[in-house]
């Protein structure tokens, strides 16, 4: 979360215009809804299907079809309208955007338009230790479009193939207020959002595979202004790190042009991630008139008002009031349950980890230290971590009990890795028990000074020094095995003995 | 004794379904008669897009079959049924009239056809409309025109010119066509038999090629009223792929219809019947029937639909405006006709620009204009509001009156080229149909008379939301007093 983002150093001269201006941005989320089936037909939404597989009349949009609407992706929409406070209205309606494209099955997308599922709401981000509220505008249902590709024809030949399995997948559309001020919100914005989608279960919030995807409207103006500027939309925006640079290019594009003495057009840009350019893909002539109507072979959307309770009532815990709980419960600092909380089951990881070894904190080190270190190199999500939270748990408890030293605990931990055994066992199997009773560290210490003779004789002259030495080859002797203050106290003992 | 194949001709879907179940009939001979009818005149009348006599004669097989080992047999067993060409069924040519579906085989069976498979009706043909069913007089296929049975050099009514003219010359039984403005009442009226346009939702349109979403109705053409009511009820319902289709649509009660109107209240909407344009012979027909049924017992009353002046004007932007979305699929992309022609925006152009006829388009054109940015709310919105006027109209003059009557059409059949270069005057002829669809009522269309010229008039009913059953009572009451529905046009006199 924070490689890639240091500040560029001040020396650029596009730092001082950019102080002039205060960039306003907002962003229009579209999130798949993990149904099973599509939102207007018992399609398969299930994503790598060979292509036109899960369509059927209704998808495909052929003449006579008509729309059935799935109820699951109205609750899914739902839930997430509650999770971030928005106003969820008794009646919504769908209605048609038209235009033409060729993975648009009929023509026109069914969609909400004046009249959309939930309104209001916001979210909470934390930006270098600052909380800041972004509002939303609305969210609400729609289908999604099928997949154009373009495979490389032969020389001059350009085809266009069309795979339908996407269309008619249910899409909630997000949309903030233009709340945001740069990038690097952005990006934290849509994390939170992302964790959110994901601690409801309604998104499995897969970039790649299309099933989290955003447009950025960006404009600046001058500090202290009151009126927007004009603002422009960048789309293709695949990876949270491309929200980033293209609002981050964006903002310094129309700062260089009104410093320029120029205005910014409105317009629509496309990202291009090779070469971190954005570029015109339309302008404000060329754009849609999508003639908005609402749909006729859907009745007006109303809700039980007892539905929508009883959703709200079975809302899991989110990351914020997750976040808040551990921090009461466990005493941990903010900044670890940021980190915990990261997803919902990494969370009940920490739990149940530190519950089962009494450390919260110490449980909480540990994750956040030796677990994430071995996930960031693998990309495990903590479902399939190795070690589950019971034999952590367990890990940690003999650490606080002094059963085993930190350094020990370490190399248990690798072992743990592999080895699905609990880690006493792990302990015994490979000999990594702890030595503290006191004979056996005299007759160490004893090994040690035998093998030692002129650092044993300098230390006896009074070279205090030597003794850390001495300890230190104790210790390499015993491999990290001996308890570290006894092992001192029996040097010490058998050094003071006569030589 | 069963009758001759050539009276089968003759027979009422009821008694067919009857002979056919009790054994007295055989359906694979009742589906020779009628396509032997066709073999003589369907080519001259232009009634069909798509003949399946093959597929019939295998329906019927089957149906005797069933018969014979002792099978449930439906309500529509063994009778010879004709579908309009916007009606999807599975393997068989679908083109709504129009080049851009040439060639088209829909891969499923609409929710009625399903249902009319269910009931054993022997399907004969898909037959032929105004393309997308936009218009009043089959003119506008683009496979030729439809001619009326009464007379050659006459339209048949439309869209669903091919259903009624079927109907009145015998080719078939029974047949659907869709109601979007009148599409099935006028072609009732012009070709002298009984079209129903159900309450809006009590047929599920899965399946109906859409025009226009918020008026479309799959509607029965009959030659009785109690045939009328067979095939209601075999068709109505709530449908679950269907969401507009809705629980309180109810099958009618066939013993019901022989109540006559004693007790009922018939209304008169005075204010649409003083305008100029009503043909004499329609009015003194329309006065006539009114006083007959009055004899019968019913009491009238006079009522208003004062916003019924503004439904051509409002249709036309509500139905328009929904048909430009409805038709945006066909560009060649995934079926139909695709135009060979350079890059996409280039292929969608010259797909559409041949696909589609003139009437086709000017209707997109005026949808699209309806909807767009800066004229929407002078011209779609207001024109939302305006229907809720005019249902409001028909709400409160139904509280008055169990049904309204009034004519179905301002004149009798027409030319065949009379019109099709005034689309205005075109659109004027639905004047009497409109409003009814609008408000999403029932409305029948029932042959009352003749006029001088001996072509067939057509009076309308309408009346509250699923209440088809009262229509077809007061029509049933008037067919039983009078002789318009007994006459036969010449085309279809005599044997096959």
């Amino acid at each position: 979360m924070s490689d890639s983002r240091t500040p560029i150093a001040d020396p650029d001269p596009k730092a001082a215009a950019r102080a002039k201006y205060e960039p306003v941005i907002g962003l229009e989320v579209h999130a798949q809804l993990k149904t099973e089936s599509k939102i207007f037909c018992t399609c398969s939404t299930r994503f790598g299907a060979a292509a036109n597989t899960q369509v059927c009349p209704v998808c495909l949009g052929l003449p006579g079809v008509l729309p059935v609407l799935n109820e699951r992706a109205v609750r899914f929409a739902v839930m997430t309208g509650l999770a971030v406070g928005s106003t969820i209205h008794g009646r919504s309606v769908f209605a048609r955007k038209n235009y033409f494209y060729p993975d648009l099955p009929k023509g026109y997308q069914i969609s909400q338009y004046d009249r959309p599922l939930c309104e209001g709401g916001g979210v909470e981000i934390l930006v270098d230790g600052v909380h800041k509220r972004i509002g939303l505008v609305r969210i609400h249902l729609e289908e999604d479009a099928g997949k154009s590709l373009h495979p490389e024809g032969k020389e001059g030949v350009s085809t266009t193939r069309v795979d339908l399995n996407r269309a008619g997948v249910p899409l909630i559309e997000i949309v903030s207020e233009p709340d945001l001020r740069s990038g690097t919100e952005a990006y934290h914005y849509l994390t939170k959002l992302k964790q959110i989608l994901m601690y409801l279960d309604v998104c499995d919030g897969n970039m790649e595979e299309g099933s989290l995807r955003c447009d950025a409207n960006v404009s600046v103006r001058t500090r202290g202004a009151k009126e927007f500027g004009t603002k422009t939309e960048i789309k293709n925006l695949n990876s949270f790190r491309y929200v980033e640079k293209a609002i981050a290019f964006e903002i310094d594009r129309q700062v260089a042009r009104i410093e320029g003495g120029g205005r910014v057009v409105q317009e629509t840009l496309l990202w291009d991630s090779a070469r971190n350019v954005a570029e015109t893909m339309r302008s404000k002539e060329e754009a849609h008139d999508y003639r908005y109507f609402p749909e006729p072979d859907l009745q007006p959307l109303d809700l039980d008002p007892a539905w929508i309770e009883g959703i709200r009532a079975m809302l899991p815990e989110l990351p914020d009031a997750l976040r808040e709980r551990l921090v009461r419960e466990h005493g941990i600092p903010e900044y670890d349950a940021e980190v915990l909380t990261e997803t919902r089951s990494l969370a009940s990881y920490y739990e149940e980890v530190a519950s089962r070894s009494g450390q919260p904190k110490l449980a909480s080190n540990w994750i956040m230290t030796e677990v994430n270190a071995v996930r960031n190199k693998t990309g495990q999500p903590i479902e399939s971590f190795p070690i589950d939270a019971g034999r952590l748990g367990d890990l940690v408890g003999m650490i606080a009990a002094e059963k085993i030293s930190g350094k020990i605990a370490k190399t248990v931990f690798e072992r743990m890795l592999e080895d699905p055994s609990a880690p006493e066992a792990i302990v015994e199997k490979h000999g990594l028990k702890p030595i503290d009773d006191e004979a056996a560290l005299q007759a160490l210490a004893r090994e040690v000074l035998a093998a030692n003779p002129g650092p044993t004789a300098e230390f006896r002259a009074g070279k205090e020094k030597t003794f850390a030495f001495l300890v230190g080859q104790a210790m390499k002797q015993s491999r990290g095995r001996a308890h570290p203050e006894r092992l001192q106290a029996a040097l010490r003992t058998v050094l003071s003995e006569k030589a | 004794m069963s009758p001759a194949p050539a009276e089968w001709l003759e027979s009422s879907a009821e008694r067919i379904a009857e002979s056919v179940r009790d054994g007295t009939a055989s359906a694979t001979e009742i589906a020779r008669a009628f396509l032997a009818r066709a073999d003589s005149t369907a080519a001259r009348l232009g009634t069909f897009l798509h003949r399946m006599p093959e597929e019939a004669l295998a329906t019927a097989k089957r149906v005797d079959q069933e018969r014979a080992r002792g099978g449930r047999l439906g309500p529509l067993a063994g009778v010879p049924i004709a579908l309009k060409d916007n009606i999807c069924v599975r393997g068989i040519p679908t083109t709504c009239g129009s080049r851009i579906l040439e060639g088209y085989r829909p891969p499923y069976d609409a929710h009625v056809v399903e249902r009319l498979r269910g009931a054993g009706a022997v399907i004969v043909g898909k037959t032929n409309c105004d393309e997308f069913a936009m218009g009043s007089s089959t003119e506008n296929s683009a496979y030729g025109p439809t001619r009326n049975p009464w007379d050659l050099a006459r339209v048949p009514g439309g869209s669903s010119g091919g259903s009624a003219a079927a109907v009145a010359a015998r080719e078939a039984v029974l047949a659907l066509g869709s109601d979007t403005g009148g599409s099935v009442r006028q072609p009732a009226a012009f070709c002298g038999v009984y079209g129903l346009k159900p309450t809006y939702g009590a047929v599920s349109r899965y399946g109906l090629v859409a025009f226009a979403s918020s008026l479309d109705q799959i509607g029965p053409f009959a030659r009785t009223a109690r045939d009328t009511a067979l095939l209601f009820n075999a068709i109505c319902g709530r449908d679950a792929r269907d969401m507009t289709s809705r629980p309180e649509a109810a099958p009618v009660e066939l013993d019901a219809l022989e109540r006559g109107v004693k007790g009922l209240t018939i209304g008169i909407p005075r204010d649409i019947l003083t305008g100029e344009g009503i043909a004499p012979a329609i009015r003194a027909c329309f006065e006539r029937a009114s006083k007959a049924l009055e004899r019968s017992g019913a009491t009238l009353v006079d009522v208003t639909l004062p916003h019924a002046k503004h439904a051509i004007a409002t249709y036309y932007l509500v139905a328009t405006a929904e048909a430009s979305a409805n038709l945006a699929r066909y560009d060649g992309v995934r079926y139909g006709l695709r135009a060979k022609d350079g890059n996409l925006t280039r292929m969608y152009e010259a797909t559409r620009g041949q696909g589609f006829g003139r009437e086709v388009k000017r209707r997109i054109l005026l949808g699209t204009y309806a909807l767009s940015a800066g004229y929407y709310d002078a011209y779609y919105l207001r024109a939302q509001k305006v229907r809720t006027l005019i249902r409001r109209d028909f709400a409160d003059a139904l509280t008055k009156a169990d049904a309204l009557l009034f004519p179905v059409t301002p004149t009798t059949a027409f030319g065949i080229g009379e019109k099709v270069d005034d689309p205005l005057s075109m659109y004027l002829n639905d004047i009497f149909s409109i409003p009814a669809s609008l408000a999403g009522v029932p409305a029948l269309s029932f042959p009352a008379g003749f006029d001088e010229a001996g072509l067939p008039i057509g009076l309308q009913l309408a009346g509250r939301p699923f209440q088809e059953e009262t229509l077809l009572r007061v029509a049933r009451a008037f067919e039983s007093s009078d002789d318009a529905a007994a006459r036969i046009p010449a085309i279809a006199k005599g044997g096959a």
